[in-house]
């Protein structure tokens, strides 16, 4: 054993620790240029086939999301701070739309605020379809990897549809949604819906009840009820530890209160609870989108007028929602100028990751991509 | 400004061609031709019909197709024939590159897109060339501390090994490269082999994840090769002979897999271990260590190792095909004796007049043709299973692919012997039996 590092740089850089040579312990670099790490780079220390430390290491594509938004204004704020997510990008937009209305006082017309929940439904569908299939092509399955991305494509035409664009929809504006739908909108809506949930159970068939999956996935990865809490995990990672919390349930926002849906709660805790529960959600976003679309009054204002340059008060503001990867806040510190004094961007992918290293740790190497993508992490949203 | 690139001039090109042209007559008349009648002297031409054949025959030869055929006929009894044309090695890869093929389209429409579409006009079926061509224009990347001579042998000796296995399987009766007595035993001995090159190969490349990778070949070849071995014995009880050919004369009546399903099926599933198929592909675990054995190799090697697997896979769903559905025994194809006289309205046609002339009967025994085509309609059958779990199947653990190959698969092959100890001692078949 020569260690060839100086002990005190191990504590002060944990991502670039020298290795320290070992004939039994191997270190693996699964990253960034790995078709298993997504944008970030993994540290493994490996045993055998078992991994006795993991070490995540993420920033590869930090871009500066809070500090570019204090050089612009409420509105013009709006294009890149979506671009982290760009699949949910209705969803990373909805909290700061809130908490700029909140700012500036202004009162969202009753259908904008329906057009907002579809929106970020059919995004949520669209996230998860996506993340759904890395997640086939991760545990080997390359069907599962080509049906979620040919059926998302279904939910992209109804978003196109409404936004104008099929992945950056800029869609959600304070004081209302961009433009409004186009005439047959509703039934188009309610017809691919349908077809879509339609195909969502089939996933059961290749998926979800495939011997091989369970028993690779079941018992692998289990996050107990007091750690998901302890480790401030969110999301879907909470809710398959057995944690009744969805922020549409317990702080509804807009409309969300009037709608009629349920939150999927799952008590084993493993990789492939931690899988099913996205699935499950997609369900309750075509519950959620139907009934929007049955109460949704038919027409009227989406959006109000604003000011050229509007200035928010000496205030702070926070206001949070449920995303695709669980609680996404945003903290608007307002100084009485057109931009934001400062923007905080607190989200549920760097939160579900902390709680990587205690699930990787003790595992076998080749658990690694069904726990890591089981944990509902988005890199480029983690890093900003 | 163009000094980089001259301007085209019809002269330069037209002089570039005849310089070209001149250089390659200098050279074929001044070396070309004497190092070929140089060879041609020591080399002795057979003897056909009693005429002595020399180069200025063959040449004759070629302006009389009749006068050729018997050429033809002596070439194609040679043993070059047999391993690089028919029964070997080009007839192997020939298959291969359709299953190629047949697994883009087949793994396309499972999952709801197109597959190759472009290349060749007509649903992409020249993209295998395009991708060869592509594989052979790439640069060839070593790794600087890998161990080279092992490196660069690795898959030369991978895709040979698959070829050794190949020269094994009889096709059609006579047709075999290699036709020995103890041929069983001779294959479990080349599929020894594999796991052996792998960790080389994988040694060699001294890296981290081909080291993985290879390391978990191996532990899965190995504890899969035994059940391999032990499902085939019992066929080799019933029919006392470990000999390819007379296992399938064995099968004339009934294929093994009626009496014997469950070493049926622990073949299969070790076939598809053998074969580092989903959903047994953990060596080559993409998201898991890149392309595991694989990763460091580049180019045309890359495209060697590949061509070695899917020849190797021909050779396993062939053996199957010998070992279980009885080679190429099937019904006639092309009747060869007359079936019946057919009367009509008094006129008897005689029966000379209802045998079928195939084509390439001249060349071909009927038997050879009609059992051709019963042994690749049969491999084709089981290739196609050997493909569908790649649609269907997330891939496994290893301590799970260990639990499989060791638990469950070694104790199904001891029953399949238990059911071949019972069928011979009870006399119903086997040497001296019933059937």
């Amino acid at each position: 054993m020569t260690s060839q590092a100086n002990p005190k740089n191990k504590e002060i850089l944990p991502g670039l620790q020298l290795e320290t040579v070992d004939d039994k312990i191997m270190t693996l670099n699964v990253g960034p240029q790995h078709p298993g790490s997504g944008h970030m780079r993994i540290i493994l220390k490996i045993d055998g086939d078992y991994i006795v430390h993991c070490d995540p290491d993420p920033g590869y594509v930090h871009r500066g999301e809070e500090k570019m938004a204090e050089y612009r204004n409420y509105i013009t704020n709006i294009p890149h701070l979506e671009r982290p997510v760009i699949h949910d990008s209705c969803n990373i937009l909805y909290p700061y739309c809130l908490g700029v209305e909140e700012l500036l006082g202004l009162e969202v017309p009753e259908r904008a605020k329906y057009l907002r929940v579809i929106a970020s439904e059919l995004n949520r569908c669209v996230y998860t379809q996506y993340w759904l299939a890395i997640y086939g092509i991760f545990l080997g399955h390359s069907t599962m990897f080509m049906w979620p991305m040919g059926d998302r494509e279904l939910v992209i035409d109804l978003l196109e549809k409404m936004t104008g664009a099929r992945v950056t929809h800029s869609y959600f504006v304070p004081g209302g949604v961009r433009n409004d739908t186009p005439p047959n909108f509703e039934d188009v809506c309610l017809r691919q819906v349908n077809y879509f949930e339609k195909r969502l159970k089939e996933y059961a068939d290749i998926f979800y009840d495939n011997p091989i999956l369970i028993s690779r996935t079941k018992d692998t990865g289990i996050l107990s009820r007091e750690d998901a809490i302890k480790l401030g995990t969110t999301g879907s990672v909470l809710r398959a530890s057995g944690v009744d919390f969805d922020i549409r349930k317990k702080e509804p926002y807009d409309v969300y209160e009037e709608l009629d849906f349920q939150t999927n709660v799952l008590k084993e805790g493993d990789s492939y609870a931690r899988s099913k529960i996205p699935w499950l959600d997609m369900f309750e976003s075509c519950r959620i989108i139907r009934d929007a679309l049955q109460k949704m009054p038919k027409s009227g204002s989406v959006r109000i007028k604003l000011k050229p340059n509007p200035k928010g008060g000496d205030t702070e503001v926070y206001r949070r929602v449920e995303s695709g990867r669980g609680s996404l806040g945003m903290h608007i510190v307002s100084r009485g100028k057109p931009q934001p004094y400062r923007l905080k961007i607190s989200v549920g992918s760097f939160r579900n990751l902390i709680a990587m290293p205690h699930l990787l740790t003790g595992e076998m190497l080749g658990n690694m991509p069904a726990v890591y993508w089981s944990l509902n992490y988005w890199p480029v949203e983690a890093d900003r | 400004m163009s000094v980089i690139a001259p301007k085209f001039r019809l002269g330069y090109l037209i002089k570039a061609i005849t310089d070209n042209i001149f250089w390659i007559i200098v050279l074929l008349t001044l070396i070309g031709l004497p190092a070929v009648m140089i060879v041609l002297i020591y080399i002795d031409f057979p003897v056909i019909d009693g005429e002595i054949w020399n180069p200025f025959r063959v040449f004759d030869a070629m302006t009389h197709p009749e006068r050729s055929l018997p050429l033809v006929k002596n070439f194609m009894q040679t043993d070059f024939f047999k391993i690089a044309v028919f029964p070997g090695l080009g007839f192997a890869a020939l298959i291969g590159g359709g299953v190629i093929f047949v697994e883009r389209k087949l793994l396309a429409k499972l999952q709801l897109r197109v597959g190759p579409f472009y290349c060749g006009k007509v649903e992409g079926i020249l993209q295998l060339v395009a991708d060869g061509l592509k594989l052979i224009s790439k640069e060839i990347i070593i790794p600087a501390k890998a161990d080279k001579p092992i490196f660069w042998a690795a898959p030369v000796l991978f895709a040979a090994t698959a070829a050794a296995f190949v020269a094994l399987i009889p096709v059609a009766p006579g047709w075999v490269v290699a036709d020995i007595d103890l041929g069983l035993l001779a294959v479990f001995a080349v599929i020894g082999f594999f796991p052996i090159i792998t960790i080389l190969s994988a040694w060699s490349a001294n890296s981290k994840y081909p080291f993985i990778g290879g390391i978990r070949a191996l532990f899965q070849m190995v504890s899969f090769e035994i059940p391999l071995i032990l499902s085939l014995l019992g066929i080799v009880m019933l029919t006392g002979t470990l000999d390819l050919v007379e296992i399938i004369e064995s099968q004339v009546n009934f294929p093994w897999i009626i009496f014997m399903p469950i070493g049926a099926i622990v073949f299969f599933i070790c076939i598809l271990a053998e074969l580092e198929r989903i959903p047994f592909d953990l060596p080559e675990a993409e998201s898991e260590i890149v392309a595991g054995w694989l990763t460091e190799f580049s180019g045309m090697m890359y495209g060697l190792v590949q061509l070695g697997t899917y020849i190797k896979l021909y050779a396993f769903a062939a053996l199957f095909v010998v070992m279980f559905l009885g080679g190429w025994n099937g019904p006639w194809v092309f009747p060869i004796e007359p079936i019946a006289e057919v009367i009509t309205d008094g006129i008897v046609i005689m029966p000379g007049a209802l045998t079928v002339e195939l084509p390439g009967l001249p060349l071909f025994s009927q038997e050879m043709i009609n059992g051709t085509i019963w042994f690749v309609l049969k491999t084709v059958g089981v290739i196609f299973f050997i493909l569908l779990p790649r649609g269907v199947f997330p891939r496994v653990r290893i301590d799970l692919l260990l639990k499989i190959g060791w638990y469950k698969l070694i104790v199904l092959a001891f029953v399949n012997i238990f059911i071949a100890l019972a069928l011979v001692y009870s006399g119903v078949i086997g040497p001296g039996g019933i059937m």
